[in-house]
């Protein structure tokens, strides 16, 4: 074998084992979900194998799959814009913080310690009837009885917010840190204030970090379903609690399929947008 | 077009004393250097004159008028950093047009100014380019650009030339310095080379951990060092301990190890008071190694060649005059002297200098 057709292998050779757990344990799978998504639930509850359009015709048509889905993309751009606000200065200050950088990203990255599960439940600890904030309202002497702040939509995106915010300054900061500071410098220099210099030079730079952070958030935002099952009402639910409702409550599994390939096609077609305008590589550095 | 006047400057980071007390006059439309080795101090100077840092005692003027609170985007200064710093995101041409989008410049004279300035700089068509299609040496010169098209009253040049290869930091050295000329602008530029300090500059500031050791003409620093680090920092020098035996019409009687008594003109031994412990500057250049004994009027003293360093057009040796190891750097053509070789060094009065002790 020659040493081109050698070192053209290796980097083949090098990616199998990664290759074979995403072929196996992701492709293949989805592979069986498409196949799902058209056999049929009978009336028995047992599933009749053939390629019935019954799933995709109820989930593509039916008013109430696209209400939750609208209303799903809103809560993600909703919960997208809080992150952006809150995070990119707080990712500013990182960058721009001297000998403390390393600190200071450690105690971004604190929460993921924490089960997901738990910060968002921590939640009612906080906001529930008996939570710390009523107790400490009631004891002031400002409320006479405890406020319901749970179990609303603002609840569900302050606990997404909670969830994707570190993803979002993650990705800011990384962009943030490889923009040269002598530039901002440079700008002063020319006779533009400190706003000035940020907003045209500093600000355009770290977009590809801002718009990689918010394809995280909102992608993660929209696919999730334990924000909404924890800190959500009875009619707060996502698109992702319709699958579940339907794999995990009716055993569904045929429209359950349906429903979240249809998630599926919507998230992906966002992240091909994204990929054509900014590129993967942006959102791999803030990952990495 | 302005002078800088640094007034007993005092710059503090926490415990560490950056710069020590110093004091510096710029004249309007000169070319001065601050030279020094890394952490002597030059680019925090720069930096406070530039308003990017603020002095912690002291004060700055520009053109006369106090500056410690005015800020930097109001001092009408043109920086030009060692990477260039130009923005990624706009092309050469916005680049350049930066500053004067915040100046009463009309829209429609911004698109001839950028150009004039483009020519100044010897690349008038690459206005539409994006700074990283451009090599290192014209991203310099577009960042001079951009410099100094605001008009400033004073260029301030942070290693402009450290990042640039070295046959294309001579070329950039002759074309700052014309440019500067032109313009005649005041301008600071800050370097750890030498050659640039002595090539450029009308003044030389030498910095040394935080003090300004000498303030004096290229000439004048290289020829007359004011001290043992500037005559070691500004080329190659044998410094010995020596004595001074008196001073005359004639000049400073110096008694120097190896070579012995000798009369060095008063210019080149300012300092030195009196009688006394003394030091004496032999410049490497200075230092002539010959076959033969020297003529009347020139000390020679044998030697022994230890170490040849063949450069070309010139040659370093390192030679042995009794106990004593002494440089000496001579142009030659044809072959160098070989080691082990028994020679004469030769070396006139008049080329020393003396420090005091």
């Amino acid at each position: 074998m020659s040493v081109e057709a050698r070192e053209a292998r290796q980097p083949w050779i090098l990616l199998s084992p990664a290759l074979t757990a995403v072929a196996l344990l992701l492709f293949v799978p989805l592979l069986f979900i498409v196949v799902y998504s058209f056999w049929l639930r009978t009336a028995t509850g047992a599933d009749e194998v053939g390629f019935f359009l019954d799933n995709w015709q109820e989930a593509l048509t039916d008013a109430f799959y696209r209400d939750i889905l609208l209303n799903t993309l809103k809560i993600a751009a909703i919960t997208t814009l809080v992150c952006a606000l809150m995070g990119y200065p707080a990712a500013y200050f990182i960058a721009r913080s001297k000998g403390n950088k390393a600190i200071l990203l450690l105690l971004l990255m604190l929460p993921f310690w924490i089960s997901y599960i738990i910060r968002t439940m921590s939640w009612i600890n906080i906001l529930g009837v008996s939570g710390a904030l009523n107790t400490a309202l009631l004891s002031v002497g400002v409320i006479d009885e405890p406020i319901q702040m749970l179990y609303n939509e603002t609840t569900v995106i302050l606990g997404l917010v909670h969830f994707l915010l570190p993803f979002m300054v993650l990705n800011v900061f990384v962009s943030l840190d490889g923009i040269d500071t002598n530039l901002e410098d440079a700008a002063n220099s020319l006779g533009a204030t400190r706003w000035q210099a940020f907003t045209n030079v500093t600000l355009p730079l770290s977009l590809p970090g801002l718009a990689a952070g918010g394809l995280l958030c909102f992608v993660l935002g929209a696919g999730t379903y334990i924000t909404p099952l924890v800190l959500g009402g009875p009619t707060d639910a996502m698109f992702a609690n319709l699958v579940f409702e339907a794999i995990i409550t009716q055993l569904n599994w045929p429209l359950g399929s349906a429903l979240s390939l249809m998630l599926l096609v919507v998230l992906g077609a966002l992240v091909l947008i994204y990929n054509r305008y900014l590129g993967m590589a942006q959102l791999m550095k803030g990952l990495g | 077009m302005s002078s800088v006047t640094l007034n007993n400057i005092v710059k503090r980071f926490g415990n560490f004393t950056a710069v020590h007390q110093s004091s510096l006059e710029i004249p309007e439309g000169a070319f001065v250097t601050l030279l020094g080795p890394s952490g002597c101090g030059k680019t925090t100077n720069l930096r406070m004159i530039a308003g990017l840092l603020d002095p912690s005692e002291g004060e700055i003027l520009i053109g006369g008028k106090r500056v410690n609170d005015v800020p930097i985007h109001k001092r009408n200064l043109g920086l030009v950093f060692q990477n260039y710093a130009l923005f990624p995101h706009k092309t050469v041409a916005e680049n350049v047009a930066f500053g004067l989008k915040y100046r009463d410049v009309p829209a429609d004279q911004i698109p001839k100014r950028v150009q004039e300035a483009l020519e100044l700089v010897q690349l008038p068509n690459v206005g539409e380019r994006y700074p990283k299609e451009l090599s290192g040496g014209q991203q310099q010169r577009i960042a001079l650009a951009r410099a100094i098209v605001i008009e400033p009253d004073v260029l301030l040049l942070d290693e402009p030339l450290s990042a640039l290869d070295a046959n294309l930091r001579e070329d950039m050295r002759v074309e700052l310095k014309r440019i500067q000329e032109r313009i005649g602008v005041t301008t600071v530029f800050v370097t750890h080379d030498q050659s640039e300090a002595l090539a450029m500059s009308d003044q030389i500031v030498v910095m040394s951990e935080g003090r300004v050791e000498q303030v004096g003409a290229p000439e004048e620093v290289y020829n007359t060092p004011a001290s043992e680090f500037v005559a070691n920092f500004l080329g190659a020098s044998n410094i010995m301990e020596a004595k001074c035996a008196g001073m005359g019409g004639e000049g400073v009687t110096i008694e120097a190890p190896i070579f012995g008594t000798m009369t060095i003109p008063s210019e080149k031994a300012p300092r030195v008071t009196g009688a006394g412990p003394a030091k004496i500057v032999i410049r490497a250049e200075k230092l002539q190694l010959s076959a033969n004994p020297a003529p009347e009027g020139v000390v020679s003293v044998p030697a022994t060649v230890e170490t040849v360093d063949y450069q070309g057009q010139a040659v370093r040796y390192f030679v042995r005059a009794g106990d004593t190891q002494l440089q000496a750097i001579n142009m030659i053509d044809g072959h160098p002297f070989a080691e082990g070789a028994e020679v004469h060094l030769h070396l006139r009065p008049i080329d020393c200098a003396a420090l005091p002790g």
